[in-house]
């Protein structure tokens, strides 16, 4: 008990945060449902936690031999005590159950009324975001409105992933073969971190995403933004990359909207430069960065399925241009 | 306290003449022995040995982990590191642990003269020795398993793995799977048919009860995760899609397989701990256990609830309200008969006279820890809180809060407990204190903020996190604890290797033990018990009279008696089931034929080898001798 006090104590003093991924600090009403789920089940726990490591203590110190040749108590059992201390445990299991099993049936159900439909698509190592009704389509920046109810569903391309904004709420499976659903309103504007929750292959710890949460006029905003095809660079450097990307060989599998660029392998670019990180949430968007990335993709992401053929520094930097400039 | 029974003296008489030459030396006569006791020391020495190689992976996980954006270890090294960290600790380490105990103690503690079936038993051993070895050579021949120690489909499919590293996962498990229900089977009749006149089931001691559930468990369980891998095995080698969705196969099948294999499998792990203390605490308190019938039944009930619980692995899957509801609730239950036992422990010491001796501490220490691992279960077993834990750093503090401050605290201190019966000298009492204390702050500090890191949004199985997400700290105590850890266990090395030479002499009952091992000398002769004793009560060795000798007057006694001879068609088939292991990784069918002909002639030299060859005792285990009994 003594190493749990020094533990204890050390961590509240040294390791403050910030915490900007944290589920102690929830942003949507399913993350403040369970969080609330969460103190209730933490309370009865430090309750159990101090009798019965309390009446631990005391035992310990009470009943050591001292070597004052007392003999111990006799007794082989007592069947009242036995009684008692299985019905005092179950007497706080069901008030631990009661909220668990409310808690279930309120997450897991449909929520009447409209809500925007997100498809959710999980991909060694991105994510794909799609809103049907909406005709948009992005990757690994996930665009919500405040105060509207979301309706996610979710499927993989290939292998097993776990969709998990720790603010925002609990995991949901990303399955092949499946489609699962979750159900929630983000409750505040901002960036919310997220990542790839169950093992899915070499690169999981690196499929991240961002959720940018938007007052319902600036997702509209947003909206019409990503129905627009960006414009096509006239001259310079990044002309010279669209036409690179082009005959590199990057439309076999990214899509660009209003160009020959039809892939729908990789994530769809056609926003790129608008988007506020690069390889699934793993390097800020910045021009080194977007150069590091189309220079080695393997080296930030190992195992990643992007092919790059040969290309020189000049070729890399206009490509970087050119996909910049998609905004 | 009346030790001395009639069986103590009856052998303290003999031993000059049985401890020389009861043993013959040289490799051989380890290859081929069917002795308990020896099968036993194997399986000690194999278990920690992977229990180190199990440490040092962590421990490179760790120094991997200690900083943010770390590149000492690659995404690639790091996934095989954590993958055979689990596989490792739980079927090479913790689980022949284990049964090191079960081999070495349990016919001691029951009063036989060894298992029922001394050549599976060694069978059993060879096959896990193998197996290891088999699943450990991966590192060497191109890269170790990477798909973590649950191998989720369809990550774990030819698709997603090419290579061989998922088939030495594979078959090692089948062959591990082998050896475990061989040796299950085994101590279910050991324990149930070989225990001594008048040794009935509600005085059988709690080791050795908790070892017969451990074994049921395996029984019902390891077919299970057996019928997954041979389905996995067949879509990765065979072309068949089991698993393959887009094929109309179903990722799903194997976590409910797995899980069905894999939550039992927890209180394999945990049971025969909750044995070992329940064999500690009543000695080192010198007080009989408070409440004998409700820790056996509770001990029954965790089994029996164990199997009902599998998809609490799966709440983040989406199976739906009513399987999250029936499950959560399920879980919960398992809570109650775990209560019980630590409050009967408690009750225990409650009025009793403690010595706090070495295993004494480890016995407390696993209560104190084993709680907290309890009470974040919990928090698990609620559907919807898990939604937020399952797959963070939060289960990993709640795994080794329960695997290791609970399993592992209370097999050191069985290992502390027992190891005079194996060696006949004490480990020394300071070191064993060091070590306990070094371990029990180490153990903390590693752990511990593991608990707060998953809270704030770390998920497990990560080679590597952004610098600014808050987790820095607290991964930096964790490795530091990681390696004080690291440290502890070297205490007990240092401990162990020291007490073989200069450990203080045993005698036969160094810690007035109260059952049945402790009546023979430490450590035991070849036959055990020179004369099968008789027991009156639940802890014979306390009461006067509470044991005695089943030869009526001194006509009855033979001079010694016979055991088993031994045998090398057990490590012979063992070796043959190793072969096809290798030739299914190598898909070479020439070694495969190998394999079966190996198989083949181990079974029949087996079948049959001549059952009058005997031994005698005087002339050592490794001679055969062909003389007949009259």
């Amino acid at each position: 008990m003594i190493p749990f006090a020094g533990v204890a104590a050390l961590l509240i003093v040294g390791c403050g945060g910030p915490f900007p991924q944290s589920a102690l600090d929830p942003s949507s009403d399913f993350a403040w449902r369970l969080h609330d789920l969460f103190r209730g089940i933490f309370f009865w726990a430090v309750v159990v936690f101090l009798i019965v490591e309390g009446a631990l203590l005391v035992a310990v110190l009470r009943f050591r031999d001292r070597g004052d040749g007392r003999a111990p108590a006799a007794g082989h059992g007592n069947t009242v005590l036995e009684i008692a201390w299985t019905l005092a445990p179950a007497l706080v299991l069901v008030l631990v159950a009661i909220p668990t099993i409310k808690t279930i049936w309120d997450v897991d159900r449909a929520p009447s009324g409209e809500a925007l439909v997100v498809e959710v698509i999980g991909h060694q190592w991105w994510w794909e975001f799609r809103y049907p009704d909406l005709g948009v389509v992005t990757a690994n920046e996930l665009h919500l409105p405040v105060g509207e109810t979301v309706d996610v569903r979710l499927t993989s391309a290939d292998v097993i992933h776990s969709f998990w904004f720790p603010r925002i709420g609990g995991k949901r499976d990303v399955l092949p073969g499946h489609e699962t659903h979750l159900w929630f309103k983000v409750d505040s504007a901002g960036v919310h971190l997220g990542q790839c929750a169950e093992f899915c292959g070499l690169s999981h710890a690196l499929m991240k995403m961002q959720l940018v949460a938007q007052e319902p006029s600036e997702f509209d905003a947003w909206v019409e933004g990503q129905l627009a095809e960006a414009a096509a660079p006239e001259s310079g450097p990044a002309a010279a990359g669209g036409e690179l990307f082009v005959t590199a060989g990057c439309t076999a599998c990214h899509r660009v909207a209003g160009t020959p660029a039809q892939g729908a392998i990789g994530p769809d670019l056609t926003h790129v430069g608008s988007r506020r990180r690069i390889a699934a949430g793993v390097l800020d968007n910045t021009r080194e960065n977007m150069e590091r990335w189309l220079r080695d993709p393997q080296a930030v992401k190992p195992g990643a399925l992007m092919a790059v053929p040969e290309l020189d520094e000049g070729q890399i930097r206009s490509l970087a241009e050119y996909l910049a400039g998609l905004k | 306290m009346a030790v001395e029974g009639a069986i103590a003296t009856d052998s303290v008489r003999h031993t000059a003449a049985v401890h020389q030459g009861t043993y013959a030396g040289g490799l051989g006569s380890w290859l081929t022995t069917v002795d308990h006791k020896r099968i036993g020391v194997m399986y000690g020495l194999s278990a920690f040995f992977f229990f180190l190689v199990g440490g040092l992976e962590a421990l490179l996980i760790r120094l991997q982990l200690g900083s943010p954006e770390s590149t000492l270890i690659d995404a690639d090294l790091y996934n095989q590191l954590f993958t055979m960290h689990g596989t490792t600790m739980v079927f090479l380490a913790i689980m022949p642990l284990g049964a090191a105990f079960f081999n070495f103690i349990v016919p001691l503690q029951i009063g036989a003269r060894d298992v029922a079936f001394p050549r599976l038993n060694a069978f059993s051993f060879w096959v896990f020795f193998f197996g290891a070895v088999f699943l450990n050579s991966s590192f060497i021949f191109g890269g170790a398993p990477d798909a973590g120690w649950f191998g989720y489909a369809n990550l774990t499919s030819a698709q997603y793995s090419p290579g061989i590293r998922i088939d030495y996962w594979v078959i090692g498990l089948v062959m591990l799977g082998v050896s475990s229900i061989a040796a299950a089977l085994n101590f279910i009749v050991t324990i149930l048919n070989l225990r001594c006149p008048g040794m009935s089931m509600m005085r059988l001691p709690l080791f050795s009860w908790m070892t017969l559930v451990t074994a049921f468990l395996l029984v019902i369980a390891f077919p299970a995760i057996t019928v997954g891998l041979v389905l996995l095995m067949f879509d990765r080698m065979f072309g068949t899609v089991f698993f393959n969705p887009a094929a109309g196969g179903d990722v799903l099948l194997w976590q409910h397989l797995f899980w069905i294999f894999g939550h039992p499998e927890v209180y394999i792990l945990l049971l025969p701990a909750l044995g070992v203390v329940s064999e500690i605490i009543p000695v080192f308190s010198r007080k009989p256990l408070f409440g004998y019938p409700f820790v056996v039944y509770s001990g029954v009930l965790i089994a029996f609830l164990g199997f009902g619980v599998w998809a609490h692995h799966m709440f983040s899957v989406g199976l739906g309200p009513i399987a999250n509801t029936v499950f959560s609730a399920a879980t919960m239950l398992i809570a109650i008969p775990t209560g019980v036992k630590i409050f009967n422990w408690i009750a225990t010491m409650w009025g009793g006279s403690l010595r706090f001796r070495t295993p004494m501490l480890f016995a407390v220490g696993f209560i104190a820890m084993f709680i907290v691992g309890g009470l974040s279960g919990i928090m698990h077993a609620s559907a919807a809180s898990d939604l937020q834990q399952t797959d963070t750093y939060f289960v990993v503090a709640h795994i080794h809060y329960v695997l290791f401050g609970g399993v592992m605290f209370a097999l050191f201190g069985g290992i502390y407990y027992w190891i005079p019966k194996i060696t006949g000298r004490l480990m020394h009492e300071g070191l064993g204190k060091m070590h306990f204390w070094v371990m029990a702050v180490a153990f903390n500090l590693t752990f511990f903020p593991q608990h707060l890191l998953g809270l704030h949004g770390m998920p497990r199985r990560t080679f590597t996190y952004e610098a600014g997400l808050g987790f820095e700290a607290m991964n930096m105590i964790s490795t530091v604890g990681s390696l004080l850890l690291g440290g502890s266990i070297l205490i007990f090395l240092w401990n162990l290797v020291r007490s073989l030479r200069r450990g203080a002499e045993a005698g036969s009952n160094p810690w007035q033990g109260a059952t049945l091992e402790w009546s023979t000398e430490c450590p035991p002769p070849h036959y055990n018990f020179l004369t099968l004793p008789r027991v009156h009560s639940r802890y014979p060795l306390w009461e006067d009279g509470g044991v005695t000798s089943t030869a009526p007057t001194d006509e009855h006694r033979l001079p010694e008696p016979h055991m088993p001879s031994p045998s090398y068609y057990p490590v012979v088939l063992a070796l043959g089931i190793l072969v096809l292991g290798v030739g299914g990784l190598s898909r070479a069918l020439p070694v495969v034929f190998l394999g079966v002909a190996v198989v083949l002639f181990g079974i029949y030299g087996w079948a049959f080898e001549p059952l009058e060859r005997q031994t005698h005792p005087r002339r050592g285990v490794g001679r055969r001798s062909r003389q007949e009994k009259a």
